[in-house]
């Protein structure tokens, strides 16, 4: 049972923290409806930056803001390179991811002094200091310091992001992401809002990759692979999971899409498939969510749905009879 | 006023497939002057709009708007002064916000979009008058998203939207042609009501020969890139569809149709 719950808790850990590339990845897939790759990029930029700037004495909670700026600047870069240069998104985002190759490598080795992984495993992170400190590390018996302060972390940004949506500016960014005729007629450049909104995506992407890395306790270029897969897996299975619940926000979706993809692989993972195989898995796990997530099977769940709901109404008549 | 000059545009120059649409066009619409324009396929009406708007750019000549060379202008800055309905009825508004965002972003055109709340609940009432002058009862549906009403109610919601905040110059690329034929009635007559009172000069392309003559106070007859008829005063006012039937009907044998 302890190794279960233990099992349950890993889940919530990573999947919360995973959530919030997923929130940046809601923003540009999803609002934005942009493609976004150079997230696998970005997400081990904010990593190795936070990594670098841990062993130099900078403060962790300092790392995740400082992560976020510059996940926005990259951002930005993928932004202009569409819609100044015109660039399609998919290109864009591999001319960035490309060049972020590079960048977090040079970072790292003048971070460390030549290494190629920046490992900070004794200092303080943000799991481990201040506020953390205020969390006892064993609650019955359970390792729930780190699963809380991802929560936290995970609410603060979901509440955030909620609120900018009802926002004149969040307004239209999703305006821009529906119908960019519609903000132009409105008198503003869609390009300029489409950029913006590709800053917040990247900023959220470094943001997570900063999170993971504290929790590590090492950062290195390796972090990024199969970030795009992960997180667009994420806002999928969020997305075509709770579509149909109403006045569910599309943040709580995706964060919910992340802890089902997490504990999907999990599962897949006890079966006892060895390590090697574990990007098909995820590949694999991506290529259902998009099959279930498109078109025809969403058809096919909503049927099942409607049976579904029809048996509970008549449930509901019976027992109101009865 | 609006005016263009000496206007030349070629699509596809140096193929095989080279169109010369407008060689030496000029056109001068008068402030209040609401112009209805018909023509043939391909004869440059949707084009011309499109040139005023800023969504293409004219080869040579000039486009000039309030005193202001606005050739060169991109798309976004002239729509500032310019609203603007489009034949699809997924262009003039967006899907996934309620007509009541629809309305709270298109309220605060010209202005900043901030980091203030979008939607301001004291102008609740406000937009329920507004959508109540259509009589389709969505003054009482704000909160339903804007992909859910039928093509003709979204075009109403599209023209309240392009004439909601001040404007100089108003935009019809065929609003009415998506729309069954009572709904566009409802619409055209939604239209002239909105341009009678607040006095817009318009421009209008429709493919409907008795709007252009029912409505608007100026007939231009596009066809090849000339105005093959342009008629206003008390006479676009005696105007019946019969005396422009025959022009048309010869224009558009001359095009196949």
């Amino acid at each position: 049972m302890t190794v279960f719950l233990n099992i349950v808790i890993g889940i919530f850990e990573e999947g919360l923290m995973y959530a919030l590339l997923a929130l940046g990845m809601y923003i540009s897939y999803s609002v934005l409806d942009f493609p976004d790759l150079s997230v696998d990029g970005t997400f081990p930029l904010g990593a190795v930056l936070t990594g670098v700037l841990i062993l130099n004495g900078v403060d962790p909670w300092l790392c995740l803001v400082i992560s976020f700026a510059a996940g926005m600047l990259a951002g930005m870069l993928t932004g202009i390179m569409n819609v100044k240069l015109g660039i399609i998104p998919l290109l864009c985002g591999i001319i960035m991811y490309t060049a972020m190759l590079s960048v977090n490598l040079v970072l790292i080795k003048t971070g460390t002094d030549g290494m190629a992984i920046a490992s900070f495993f004794t200092k303080n992170t943000i799991f481990n200091s201040s506020l953390a400190a205020l969390i006892p590390k064993n609650i019955g018996g359970f390792a729930l310091r780190t699963v809380i302060i991802s929560f936290l972390i995970v609410i603060v940004c979901k509440i955030l992001l909620d609120l900018y949506f009802k926002t004149k500016s969040g307004l239209l960014l999703r305006a821009t992401g529906d119908n960019e005729r519609y903000t132009t007629m409105l008198g503003k450049n869609p390009g300029t809002v489409k950029i913006f909104g590709l800053m917040l995506g990247n900023g959220f992407a470094a943001l997570a990759g900063s999170v993971i890395a504290q929790n590590k306790g090492s950062a290195d270029q390796q972090m990024g692979t199969g970030m795009v897969v992960l997180g667009l897996a994420s806002v999928i299975i969020g997305i075509s999971l709770f579509k149909r619940v109403r006045f569910m926000e599309g943040t709580t979706m995706v964060i919910l899409g992340s802890l089902i993809y997490k504990a999907s692989y999990q599962i897949v993972l006890t079966l006892g498939i060895p390590t090697e195989w574990n990007n098909f898995v995820k590949a694999a796990i991506f290529l259902i969510a998009l099959v279930l997530g498109g078109k025809q099977a969403g058809e096919l769940f909503k049927k099942l749905f409607k049976k579904n709901k029809k048996n509970s109404d008549r449930e509901g008549k019976n027992a109101l009879t009865e | 006023m609006l005016s263009l000059n000496n206007i030349q545009k070629v699509f596809n120059a140096g193929t095989v497939d080279e169109n010369k649409l407008f060689t030496d066009f000029n056109l001068t619409v008068n402030d209040s002057e609401f112009v209805a324009i018909v023509g043939s396929n391909g004869s440059g009406k949707t084009t011309l709009l499109n040139m005023v708007c800023g969504t293409s750019r004219p080869d040579s000549g000039s486009i000039i708007f309030n005193g202001r060379d606005i050739t060169a202008l991109p798309e976004y800055k002239r729509a500032k002064r310019i609203g603007r309905v489009l034949q699809d009825p997924k262009m003039g508004t967006c899907a996934s916000l309620t007509i009541l965002e629809n309305l709270a972003l298109a309220d605060n055109k010209n202005k900043r979009y901030g980091l203030s709340r979008a939607v301001n609940n004291k102008r609740r009432d406000y937009y329920r008058t507004l959508l109540e002058t259509c009589n389709m009862g969505l003054e009482n549906r704000l909160g339903v998203p804007a992909g859910s009403l039928s093509g003709g109610q979204r075009q109403a919601l599209a023209l309240i939207i392009a004439t909601m905040t001040d404007i100089d110059l108003l935009i019809l690329d065929e609003h009415t042609a998506a729309l069954d034929p009572k709904s566009s009635e409802t619409l055209m007559e939604i239209t002239r009501r909105v341009v009678e009172e607040k006095k817009y000069t318009t421009l209008m392309v429709t493919h409907n020969l008795r709007f252009a003559v029912n409505y608007g106070t100026r007939l231009l007859m596009m066809h090849e890139g000339n105005a093959v008829m342009d008629i206003s005063g008390e006479e676009k006012k005696k105007l019946v569809v019969d005396d422009i039937l025959g022009k048309f009907n010869e224009i558009s044998i001359e095009c196949g149709n």
